[in-house]
């Protein structure tokens, strides 16, 4: 089968590859490029664990063709901590008991992620619909919304 | 959180540091990080991947199996059947004498559940082997099949698994696990009141977010390093040695990591032919079920039905209790037997209680075969039980509470299979329940202990 050469930068590198047409973004990542952040949970865009970020926008890498994100700006939870520093989020769910078998962690946190980025001081209501595509079947709900309520503190105090 | 030291203070050596105090998960910092190593995240060239033709019928003899097309599809590298596999059959618990064995891991002239494995394919992408898979060609006869408990061990039922002979597990008691304590009919006949009801169950998956998988390499020395989710890596080592006739130190299990268990991942099914493959073809292979397998073949915990009768004394004293349980295992025994002898122990709850019977059942029928999940075996059992002491406690106007405070079980209490009672806490446990949730009980309940003679 042809193959299609596909360029996007991912978390700030340029990434190239080729694929068959039809890959998933999440295989893409997970089985050429080698970062298996984004997890296949359901691979029918259900339970939210291969949510990556693309241009600013969550998305299903399951659900998204990996043809189709030339050009694209992609940021996975592999990508989030800076020189070795954890992001708020990653330092929020550490401290926060909001991981337990971790599957769905790095989803959650890019839902998360694009939910702080446009609204910094999100109420719980917020953070509770920003979350909802997100399956956690340990069911640590609770110490995950706390973890984004505290991130979101930690981010505005930065600030100020 | 709060700690209430002031219960048993009096026999507690007060020497805590790490309890009440909040501690890091070791596996948090790859969890956020997105490192945390799956098995699914381990990638090999060359890897192959494999998938399972399975039974569309809940019930039939296999006539004959036709893998010529699948074998000429592009991609195609290899098709396994029931003759490539050493050991075909098996049974989990066999490691510890628990037998006989029962169950194929590919079928061989017969399957007994809808979603069975027949006919493994792999192929050089996953596509390629959905694609082969579907040009199998398995020639059933439909048999009658068997769903529901009580049906299944009525005589004359349809046999579901031969390797047993009948639709139950025999144990060395006999048809059933059995707990015999005091007189239950003299109980009865004692007793103001009688209660009998029927509890029962559906099937209930456990919905793992990482399905169950594995990736198997080979190492090029006749060894075999299996990355899987199981949650029984021994369990898994050994029933694959078993099934392969391969010794376990061709075989280095890697795992520990599980996206997810609940006990849905103790059973062995995807390593033993996921390392066949590899061994066939001297390539990497994955196994990794898709959603729907996930949640239509993996083993859910059993259907139950628990049937209790209880005598009952005006003052609140349980004076008979006697317990039929049924657990349906589906088709094969898996951890089945294990949990329906779990429940013989357990039904009398953690109450004392002087004349007690029960009865338990493993029951096979043409069901997805049922496995381990959290507390299988009591779990099911004390929704049943504390429905029960609920109705008892109306049956008698008491309140339900103050009913468990009469019957709870206390140090040195014996209990119905005989091992006497040590470390007891449910009185206070109920004390700091009555408090917190502000259910408030007489004086004299909240006087009592678990372990002070007297009180």
């Amino acid at each position: 089968m042809a193959k299609v050469p596909v360029e996007f930068t991912l978390n700030g590198l340029e990434t190239a590859e080729f694929v068959e047409s039809g890959t998933t973004l999440l295989n893409a990542l997970r089985d050429k490029i080698g970062d298996t952040s984004p997890k296949g949970g359901c691979h029918q865009g259900t339970c939210g664990a291969c949510s990556v970020i693309i241009d600013g926008e969550l998305r299903l890498s399951c659900l998204t063709l990996a043809e189709t994100c030339g050009g694209a700006d992609i940021k996975t939870t592999a990508g989030l901590a800076e020189g070795g520093v954890l992001h708020p989020l990653q330092r929020a769910f550490l401290d926060a008991f909001a991981t337990q078998c971790g599957f769905c962690t790095p989803g959650m946190i890019m839902a998360a992620k694009v939910l702080l980025d446009r609204t910094p001081n999100p109420s719980r209501e917020d953070v509770v619909e920003a979350l909802s595509g997100n399956i956690c079947r340990c069911t640590g709900y609770e110490p995950i919304i706390q973890a984004v309520l505290t991130a979101a503190r930690a981010n505005s105090q930065n600030a100020a | 959180m709060e700690l209430r030291k002031d219960y048993f203070a009096d026999v507690r050596k007060d020497g805590l540091h790490e309890i009440g105090q909040p501690r890091p998960r070791l596996d948090s910092p790859g969890h956020v990080t997105g490192k945390t190593a799956y098995f699914a995240d381990r990638n090999f060239p060359g890897m192959l991947h494999l998938k399972m033709v399975r039974s569309p019928h809940h019930h039939a003899r296999i006539r004959s199996i036709d893998t010529s097309e699948a074998e000429k599809h592009p991609g195609v590298v290899r098709v396994l059947t029931a003759r490539d596999v050493p050991h075909n059959v098996y049974t989990i618990l066999i490691l510890i004498q628990i037998g006989p064995e029962d169950e194929t891991v590919l079928a061989d002239g017969k399957v007994r559940w809808k979603g069975e494995a027949v006919v493994a394919v792999l192929a050089e992408t996953e596509r390629a082997a959905q694609e082969a898979a579907a040009k199998v060609k398995v020639d059933y006869e439909v048999l009658p099949a068997v769903f529901d408990m009580e049906e299944a061990v009525k005589p004359g039922a349809p046999l579901v698994n031969e390797y047993h002979g009948q639709n139950y597990y025999l144990y060395d008691s006999g048809e059933c696990r059995k707990v015999r304590f005091g007189d239950v009919e003299a109980g009865f006949a004692q007793a103001d009141h009688i209660l009998e009801q029927s509890y029962q169950s559906s099937p209930i998956e456990h919905a793992p977010t990482e399905t169950t998988g594995c990736v198997v390499a080979p190492e090029g020395n006749d060894r075999f390093t299996c990355y899987t989710n199981t949650q029984a890596m021994f369990f898994t080592l050994d029933n694959t040695s078993i099934i392969l006739q391969m010794p376990g130190s061709k075989l280095h299990f890697v795992g520990g990591t599980v996206g997810g268990g609940f006990g849905g991942k103790v059973d062995v099914i995807v390593e033993p032919i996921a390392i066949l493959g590899a061994k066939l073809t001297g390539r990497p292979v994955s196994f990794v079920y898709s959603r729907e397998e996930e949640m239509q073949i993996s083993s859910p915990r059993a259907a139950e039905k628990v049937v209790i009768k209880d005598g009952v004394m005006r003052d609140g004293r349980i004076v008979a209790r006697k317990v039929t349980g049924y657990t349906d295992a589906g088709a094969y025994s898996r951890h089945s037997p294990y949990g329906a002898q779990k429940g013989a122990a357990h039904y009398p709850g953690p109450y004392t209680i002087p004349n007690v019977w029960i009865d338990t059942y493993c029951v096979y029928t043409n069901r997805t075969p049922s496995s381990a999940m959290r507390g299988f075996g009591v779990t099911i059992g004390d929704f049943a039980l504390e429905v029960q002491m609920d109705k008892l406690a109306r049956l008698i106007g008491m309140d339900p509470l103050e009913f468990r405070f009469v019957n709870a079980y206390r140090d040195g209490d014996m209990k119905a299979h005989r091992q006497p009672t040590e470390g007891a806490a449910l009185i206070e446990c109920m004390q700091e329940a009555s408090r917190a949730a502000n259910w408030p009980v007489a004086e004299k309940y909240m006087a009592m202990s678990s372990y002070r003679k007297g009180a």
